[in-house]
């Protein structure tokens, strides 16, 4: 029973907690038994927390008991390890925070946990979100579940893998550029990023403040809608969320697609990315059609400056968001002979070089005599991207595209950074925009010297708000092409 | 011939704002406590700690720059200012770069003689405040030759107001006239404690020279840690006697920051302007831009009090009162607000200043209560300013009745009536006490007679005391010197 139980997905999970079908002790034993069983090949958990899942799960089965109808009841939560959870050691995937333990919990996390969601473990990512693989953790290594020689796409990766691997139901992760969209489309799962200030990012620790945005990743739209459900709205301790009323996501899933029109974007041809994949989205696109949806060509003309553009401002703000690891307060200290030595010996230490390499290009893009050339004018450039998608948008209710150039890569393939940056090529544009997109699979592709068929995800972003949209059409795709 | 300098002077002032709360949190904005209690994750700079602004110290910014006649821009931003301090949680400071809340603006002061002055602003901007740091291990307390530090963080996150000026001050008295009168409109509407003591009032003074008549400025020094007027007005002396040396004798000005030594009395380099950071500015995406509808700003101009010089104009202009009665009327907002109602009843503002600031202060430091409080109704203290006005009582009379009153005697023209107290300002009435002061005391008028006239005021004490004081003393003056002649 305990391994069809969590195969199930978080929907059904819940619903059955709430019958009283099973208890979430019950839930939350089967999952640990599962990590404990599972993860010493994937690595998704940083810290797993049997006793804290324990108690969470006992006070869910009290709720229910009390006839509280919750719509997360005793669904297995992994937490990326960038949010912080009252109590737990909250890592960033970075030596420097290695063994710090978070006074305070996320509002996003707490909402959860509201719901009735039972935190599992706080799971492995690229160091301070950045990265596209998981690789650039100081911590742990994490495995794609689908082919355990291949990253679990990043930085959400502990997080997807634990979802891939029924070691949670929801993970939840952070996107950045495409953080939760790319490694949720590694490893065949729905990731789904709303629209910038529709979750609070209080206790989120910040990369770049101004494209941060947490979301879920499930193995069903209607699980991802579930999540969204309850952490979506306005939180009084984050002044960029957004107070502005929250539709009903899961209420909102459809089983076709009639009277949409969905962008196809003339400039993000697939025919570059090989006959495999050009072929899967193709396919996908006619699939769209055939529930019912008008396909409409598009154009982003300034989307191929995304990447560019992204790599000035997240590091500029990164290099501003992450000069408090200093070895003042907490985390990593390295002393030296005076505080500037000590700030210096603690950050060497403290950070990874891909970390490194952020804060060096931020603080030289803010520096006086390069701040126009570069942090302003790559604002400007973003306002121009928001333009295009505000035009595409003109004449489509949707826009589909690729989440990613290709399946999931083995380790150490793409060792050169600028390769790396490439990778999330469709995605950051519609961070630089603020909307909200989503990854949800779409088929299977061997890689080229591969054996084993890996996942490949379709995206779907829609206008600012219209989440319920966006998640709606994905699952009338999802019901309609999933097996 | 030697050449003549003048200085010229630009202040910069941080002012801790009075919030129940601090800037970006909701930790208590109070000073003192115990180290470390009033901080939470958002003031430690914790990971994934986020700031929301405090409305109140915004409205506060809005209301200081409206008293200044600052422009309001209907949008403001906060920026990051990065750089790293021990004592700053986030290694940035939130603060204003190129879209402070208030622009331009103008402080009006006064000297001790009572001149009127301006100096205009450059701007007002929010930001805030960081930890404090104490070195320890050292003698002297200084960083250098410590072996560590502590950081209190309960003043991390305090709103503070940064307040430029532009360099249109010239002598070190103007410099404490302008701060004098920023510190009483920050009182008057109340943003503010602005106590130097406390910290919540910190400034810096900018000081050059040049030759009389020039128009260029000097290279100017920046002069820190100066904890009270008094040191200001040294230290602005100080520096310009030596920068006036150095250049007289054909040295040149280095551009430095410079500190206060109160001890000494001088001021010594602190750091060269090489070694200025570069901040890398940049709009705080944690923060979203501000909003200021002219609503908001006709609200908060509709909430203005009286300010500090428009008083001022009116004690010193309209009511003529002396500079020194009127700064101490200002300086003392609960005994200047009972000065206005004393006024508004008795449109007599010398008479009542002489009583207010007189035997009613007096009254109050003897006893230690403070005029506002005491049991003199201002309409009552207006009552006996008319009495004395109108002759109706003698200064005599009304010192006493005042006592009375402070006692809580209630309405000094209900006690005239009472107990007959009227001054006696009939000749007839009072002819019949001089002819009997005269009768008594033959000798006496026949001194006075003889050419001894200093023997007048015992005669006058006389009829004085025969009236119980009552009688006008100088009618009685008047007719002793008629009867004996």
């Amino acid at each position: 029973m305990a391994s069809d139980l969590l195969s199930e997905s978080a929907a059904r999970i819940a619903e059955r907690v709430r019958s009283g079908e099973v208890t979430a002790s019950e839930v939350t034993e089967a999952t640990l038994e599962r990590v404990a069983a599972a993860d010493g090949s994937i690595g998704a958990y940083l810290t797993v927390l049997p006793e804290l899942a324990r108690a969470h799960a006992a006070r869910v089965d009290e709720r229910v008991r009390g006839g509280e109808s919750l719509p997360l009841a005793g669904v297995p939560l992994a937490v990326k390890d960038n949010m912080c959870l009252e109590g737990t050691r909250t890592t960033c995937g970075s030596k420097i925070l290695e063994h710090w333990v978070a006074p305070y919990t996320a509002t996003a996390v707490a909402r959860m946990i509201e719901a009735g969601a039972v935190p599992i473990g706080k799971a492995n990512c690229d160091e301070f979100a950045m990265g596209s693989s998981c690789e650039n953790s100081a911590l742990g290594v994490t495995r794609n579940p689908y082919d355990l020689t291949r990253v679990p796409g990043g930085s959400s990766g502990g997080s997807a893998a634990a979802v891939a691997a029924y070691e949670a139901a929801i993970g939840l992760g952070s996107d950045t550029g495409g953080s939760i969209r790319e490694p949720a489309a590694f490893c065949n799962l729905v990731g789904f990023k709303p629209t910038y200030g529709r979750i609070s990012r209080y206790g989120l620790i910040a990369f770049a403040s101004s494209l941060d945005q947490i979301g879920p990743l499930t193995r069903t739209v209607e699980d991802s809608a579930l999540a969204y459900d309850a952490m979506a709205g306005f939180d009084p301790m984050d002044a960029t969320s957004i107070d502005r009323s929250v539709e009903v996501a899961a209420s909102g899933l459809r089983d076709d697609l009639r009277g949409l029109r969905i962008g196809i974007v003339r400039d993000f041809e697939t025919k570059a990315l090989g006959e495999d994949l050009d072929a899967i989205y193709q396919a996908a696109y006619r699939d769209l059609e055939k529930l019912g949806a008008e396909l409409v060509d598009v154009s982003l003309p300034t989307a191929e400056y995304g990447v560019a553009t992204y790599y000035l401002i997240a590091p500029a703000e990164c290099s501003s968001n992450l000069a408090r690891f200093d070895g003042v307060r907490y985390g990593l200290r390295v002393d030296g002979d005076d505080v500037r030595a000590m700030y210096e010996r603690t950050r060497a230490a403290g950070f990874g070089p891909e970390v490194k390499r952020r804060i060096l290009i931020g603080t030289h893009a803010l520096s006086s005599g390069y701040y126009d050339a570069y942090y302003v004018r790559a604002q400007k450039a973003r306002t121009l991207i928001g333009r295009d998608f505000e035009n595409a948008f003109e004449q489509c209710d949707l826009i589909a595209c690729p989440a990613g150039s290709c399946a999931a890569f083995e380790f150490g393939a793409k060792s050169d950074p600028y390769s790396m940056y490439l990778m999330d090529y469709y995605t950051i544009p519609m961070s630089l925009a603020g909307l909200p997109a989503l990854s949800v699979p779409c088929g299977w592709s061997t890689p080229p010297g591969g054996s084993t068929p890996m996942p490949i995800g379709l995206q779907l972003c829609a206008p600012l708000f219209e989440e319920r949209l966006l998640l709606g059409a994905a699952h009338a795709y999802e019901t309609a092409t999933r097996a | 011939m030697k050449t003549e300098y003048e200085a010229v002077i630009g202040i910069e002032c941080h002012v801790e704002l009075r919030t129940n709360t601090k800037m970006f949190c909701g930790c208590r904005n109070e000073f003192g406590g115990e180290p470390n209690t009033l901080v939470c994750p958002v003031c430690l700079g914790m990971p994934g700690a986020l700031p929301v602004p405090n409305r109140r110290a915004i409205e506060h910014m809005v209301a200081a720059g409206l008293a200044f006649g600052s422009a309001i821009p209907a949008f403001s931003k906060f920026d990051r200012k990065n750089y790293f301090y021990p004592d700053m949680p986030k290694d940035y400071q939130i603060s204003q770069y190129d879209m402070p809340l208030c622009e331009g603006g103008t402080v009006r002061y006064w000297l001790d003689d009572g001149t009127m002055r301006e100096c205009r602003l450059t701007r007002i901007h929010l930001e805030e405040d960081t930890g404090k740091s104490t070195h320890a291990g050292s003698d002297d307390g200084r960083i250098a030759g410590s072996s560590y530090s502590l950081v209190d963080f309960n003043r991390a996150g305090v709103p503070l107001m940064e307040c430029v000026s532009e360099p249109d001050l010239r002598t070190s008295q103007e410099a404490v006239g302008y701060l004098e009168s920023l510190r009483r409109t920050l009182l008057a509407l109340g943003v503010s404690d602005v106590k130097m003591e406390e910290g919540s009032l910190r400034c810096d003074a900018n000081v050059s020279i040049r030759p009389v008549g020039a128009s260029e400025f000097g290279t100017k020094t920046e002069i820190k840690n100066m904890n009270s007027f008094r040191s200001v007005e040294r230290a602005i002396e100080s520096e310009i006697a030596r920068q006036t040396e150095i250049v007289s004798s054909g040295g040149r000005i280095v551009q430095e920051t410079r500190g206060w030594d109160e001890v000494n009395g001088t001021t010594h380099s602190m750091r060269s302007k090489e070694e200025a950071h570069d901040y890398r500015y940049f709009p705080d995406p944690d923060l979203v831009p501000l909003e200021i509808s002219s609503d908001d700003v006709e609200r908060l101009r509709g909430t203005l009090p009286e300010l500090p010089w428009q008083r001022f104009e009116r004690y010193a202009t309209e009511y003529g009162l002396a500079t020194k009665q009127a700064t101490q009327l200002i300086d003392n907002p609960s005994l200047g607000a009972y000065f206005d109602r004393v006024v508004a009843e008795s449109s007599n503002p010398h008479q009542s200043s002489n009583f207010v600031l007189g035997d009613l202060s007096r009254l109050a430091n003897e006893t230690g209560v403070p005029v506002a409080e005491s049991k003199v109704a201002p309409e009552h203290l207006a009552e006996l300013v008319g009495l004395v006005e109108s002759k109706r009582v003698n200064s005599k009379i009304a010192k006493e009745l005042l006592g009375r009153m402070w006692d809580g005697a209630g309405s000094p023209a209900a006690i005239v009536e009472r107990e007959g107290l009227a001054q006696t300002s009939d000749p007839a009435a009072i002819e019949r006490f001089v002819d009997d002061a005269i009768a008594a005391h033959p000798e006496v008028a026949a001194e006075y007679r003889a050419g001894k006239t200093n023997v007048l005021g015992f005669l006058v004490g006389q009829i004085m005391k025969a009236s119980r004081g009552k009688a006008d003393p100088a009618l009685v003056n008047e007719l002793v010197r008629k009867k004996l002649c």
